[in-house]
This record gives C-alpha cells, structure tokens and sequence, in this order.
C-alpha cells in the first residue's frame, strides 16, 4: 500500500469531510529503474548461477557435448549460426502468431456467442471442455495431411486450435462471472443486453482473456515447434532443432532452443505490455504501485 | 391523485411455486406522494428489500396493483423514472469516479458535451468535486456511496430509491451521510423510498415510516413524523426525536408478535 492508499484507509472513518478540503494526488508515480533493479535482481542473480554452475559441472565432470552442451559452446553456436538460426525463428514465429490470430479471434467469438446465448453455450460449451482434455497436438499429422505439409498453415491450424480452447473456456467464464448487482444496475438503467455486454461483461472478462491470452502465447511456440517435428520445410526451428541433433550438433540444437524460448519470453512481455496499457485499473497491477 | 409517485393495492409477492414457495410480501397498501421521504423498517425477511425492488421494477408482483408514477413499474423504468441505490457501492472498477457518474448518460445517449458537465456537477453536489479523475478503489466507503447516489442522481429522476445504503458505513460516517441525502433530497426535489433497519435512522430521514413485519412480510404500521422539516444535530437531541424513535420501535416489537 502507498502512503496515500493508507492515508484514505484511515480517513475513511471520520475525518471524510476532512479529506475533502485538499485534493489527493493523480496517477501514482511511475517506478524508477532503480526500484526495477531491485525487484529482478533476484531473479537475475539465480540466473547467472544457473548458467556459472552449468558451465562449472560440465566442465568439471568433462561431460560429452552430446549430452550437455557447455553454456558457452551453446553461446558460440548461437553466435556463429545467428542469420540461420533467427531465419528460422521468423518463419515459426509467423506460424505461432498466424496461429495465435485465427485461434484467439475464432475463440472471442465463440465466448460473445456463448455469452449471449444460454441454448448455444449449454450445446457447444460441455463438447468444448472435453475437447480441450484432448491432447490436440495428436492432430498435427492429420493437418499436414489436409493443408499440405509444406504450407505454413498446416501448423497455424495446429497452433490454432491449441490456442482455442484455453482462451475460449477462459474468456466465457469472465464475460458470465458478472456481480448479480452490476446486472441489476443495468437493467434499473433499462440498458439492452448488448449495453450490458459492452459495457460490464466485456471489461470483467478482460482479466479472464488475458490470463489465458498468457498461456496461449506460450502454447503458440510449442504447437507451432511440435507441428514442425511432423514434417515441412527445413527451414524452421522444429526441423532445424531434429537435422543438427541427427547429426550430434547439440549445441546447434541448444542454440535454436535458446531462439524459441527468447521469442516466447517476447511474447509474453508483449501480452503482458498490452493487459496493463488496456486496463491499468486491475488490482493485480495495485500492488507495484 | 397525479401526485402520487408510488400507488400499491393489495400487492403480494411469493417466490417459487409448489412446496418451495415462499410468500415474501402479503396485501401491501402503500401511497407515496410527490416529494415524500419514505422509509421502509423492519426485521430482515420483512420483504422491504422486496417492496423497493417491485417499485423499481426488478422483481414483479404476484397479485395485486402497483403503479410508479401513474404507470406499470415496467413502463417506469424504461422511462427512468427513478434512480436506485443499493447497499454496495456497486462502482464499476474500471471506470474513473466521473465515468462512473457518466455511466446512465451515456446509456440514456446524452452528447457527450453533456456528460462531463452533468457529472462534475452532481459531483459537487455529493462533495466530491476534487475526485473526478480518481477510481473508485481509491476512494473510502462512504465516498464511493456517494458517488453511487451521484450516478443514480445523474439523470435527475422523480424517484430515488435506497436500499440499504449505508448499512456498511460506520456510525459517524453514517450520520455524515444522512446529513448529505437530506440536503440533496430538499436541493433537487426528488421523491424518496429507504430501506433500512435503524430505527433512528429512519426517524431522522423520513416524512413518514413505514413499519413492516415478517412470515409473511407486510405492512403494519404508518408513522408520520412530524419533525420540523430542517434537520440537523439538535433534532438528534429533541425530546420529539426520541419519543418517535419510541413509537417506531413499539410498532416493530407489535408486529413481531402478531406475526410470530
């Protein structure tokens, strides 16, 4: 809690008409770098020993590359093979985020339906949840079959319909998970259901959205990586990371594995950026106020 | 007879059917007149949550006749005849204090020149003119009811009703409050329905008291109170004050037993 956050906690009982008489300070102050520092710098400093000890026991031990590849044999493939590599990382991003597009687009609109109609979601959600128990990435021979294995989007269908499901389930259960009160405030309001919608439903559900657009985001890079492993053009991570481990190039495998995870780090931070510029109001941002 | 806001006649509410059916209100007579102050008392389960809601359209009557303004409850609200309160704030959390207030104009289409206009205004009149830009977490308990009357106030109906609403508020805050509803009530020439389950917080407020008993919930007495119509601290210390406050309670003790 901030000063000021305490500071209208203890007013709050008797002295309210007090507090009228100054005004409180607007946005709260962003935070400095320093503090920034200071709040990841744990996370940082595990990461440096995760990599010193790695680099330490492997060399300590003198394990063969083909197991564990040294951190630092991995840094130099990364660096050698840098226009290869991200070459790669490109054409399966495109796939994730063609992926991530139609699934997340097809999922909202299948939450708005459901939301709006009680006949389709009590038809359409049960078959929703037990196709989400699917493991889906099984499909992915099959949609290489039917949208031509060389095709990107053979894998966006895949990524597609990984991503479908979690942001479908989630997003319904925001845009039905309304106060009672806030619908009854509407309707003394005589709003239309498409005002409820608009302007209830859909901001309580953004927390639900992007909660799953998070894990969607991750999901997109592994569908679009396992889907690779079933066939298509060499040039992307999935078959480069099979081509250079067949042939006992484990750092250059490491080296593509290091791509993936600084892409779905990016990801991340991007639908992270986007959750707090959309709705600085949510309580979970409070707290780092 | 044009003047009466709220008309019930032999109005009877029971929830669900059969076996699991539940009488919530029984042969409520009830006139409320343009510029009244009406409060609603009685032990939980009286039904006069039940009552405000049938006023305000958000639950039906069973049997009976009720009009809101010489017309269906129905009809009422669509026209916004009233504005409702209820015991939370019932704030939209992503919405500033202004944009809270904003909130009925923008369904009932005012242009958008007017809303900031009429919401800085009702603003002021709750006294919280200096928190537009704030959201509502940021705000206290009886601040953010304020700001809930504010909204409701927003498109000046003929009717407020209220239900509960500082039943979550501390004494003095509440006392601030009844303070505040009153000046606004005489400031902006609305009718006034108050459910609550104070006994000197209806006495306070009200030009008459509506006393309810429960199993099944109706009405079963009518005070006026005949307070001078300026209230403040020293009304809290009259000997009139009190001796209502007697009556009242007499009224709920009497019609606890009759129904027990």
């Amino acid at each position: 809690m901030t000063e000021r956050d305490e500071f209208i906690h203890e007013t709050s009982a008797t002295d309210v008409l007090a507090a009228f008489e100054g005004d409180l300070p607007g946005a709260p102050p962003r935070r400095s770098w320093r503090s920034l520092l200071v709040q990841y710098l744990p996370a940082l400093v595990s990461f440096v020993a995760v990599i010193l000890v790695w680099e330490g026991l492997t060399r300590l031990l003198g394990v063969e590359s083909f197991l564990l590849p040294k951190p630092s044999e991995v840094m130099a493939s990364f660096v050698d093979t840098a226009p290869v590599i991200w070459g790669a990382g490109q054409r399966t991003l495109v796939e994730a985020l063609g992926g991530l597009g139609i699934g997340v687009t097809l999922a909202v609109l299948t939450s708005l339906a459901a939301a709006r109609w009680v006949g389709f979601r009590e038809g359409v959600l049960p078959l929703a949840i037990a196709a989400n128990a699917t493991p889906i990435v099984a499909l992915a021979p099959i949609f290489n079959n039917w949208f031509s294995s060389t095709s990107p989007v053979s894998k966006m269908a895949v990524v597609a319909v990984v991503v479908y499901f979690p942001v479908m389930i989630n997003t319904t259960r925001g845009l039905l998970e309304v106060d009672p009160a806030e619908i009854e405030l509407m309707r003394s309001l005589a709003a239309t259901p498409a005002e409820v919608t608009r302007r209830v439903r859909i901001p309580r559900a953004l927390p639900f959205f992007f909660a799953s657009l998070k894990v969607a985001s991750a999901l997109s890079l592994i569908a679009a990586i396992v889907a690779e492993y079933f066939g298509g053009p060499q040039d992307v991570l999935g078959q480069y990371i099979i081509n250079r481990a067949n042939l006992f190039q484990f750092p250059d495998a490491w080296a593509a594995i290091l791509v993936a995870s600084i892409l779905g780090v990016a990801l991340y931070l991007i639908v992270l950026g986007a959750e707090r510029l959309l709705m600085p109001w949510h309580v979970s941002f409070r707290a780092t106020q | 007879m044009t003047d009466l806001v709220v008309e019930a006649r032999g109005m009877g509410k029971t929830f669900g059917s059969g076996v699991e059916a539940t009488e919530a209100l029984r042969g409520i007579d009830l006139d409320i007149a343009s510029g009244d102050f009406v409060s609603l008392i009685g032990p939980s389960g009286c039904g006069k949550s039940t009552l405000l809601r049938l006023i305000g359209d958000l639950v039906s009557p069973t049997v009976g006749s009720l009009t809101v303004n010489g017309k269906e409850p129905g009809r009422a609200r669509l026209d916004r005849d009233y504005g409702i309160v209820f015991q939370s704030a019932t704030l939209l959390d992503w919405r500033t204090v202004e944009k809270n207030v904003e909130l009925p104009l923008e369904i009932m289409d005012f242009s958008p020149e007017e809303r900031p206009a009429r919401a800085r205004e009702m603003l002021d009149l709750v006294q919280l003119g200096g928190f537009a830009e704030h959201y509502p977490w940021q705000l206290s308990g009886g601040m953010q009811q304020r700001v809930a009357i504010a909204r409701a106030l927003a498109f000046r109906p003929s009717l407020l009703l209220m239900d509960e609403p500082f039943g979550a508020l501390d004494e003095m805050t509440r006392e601030l409050m009844q303070q505040e509803v009153l000046r606004l009530w005489e400031e902006t020439d609305t009718s006034v329905v108050f459910v609550t389950h104070s006994i000197p917080e209806a006495v306070f407020l009200s030009t008459r008291v509506v006393v309810m008993s429960p199993r099944p919930g109706r009405i079963s007495r009518e005070i006026a109170v005949d307070l001078p119509r300026r209230r403040d601290d020293d009304t809290r210390e009259s000997a009139r004050y009190f001796e209502l406050i007697t009556e009242v309670r007499e009224a709920l003790r009497k019609g606890e037993r009759e129904g027990a």
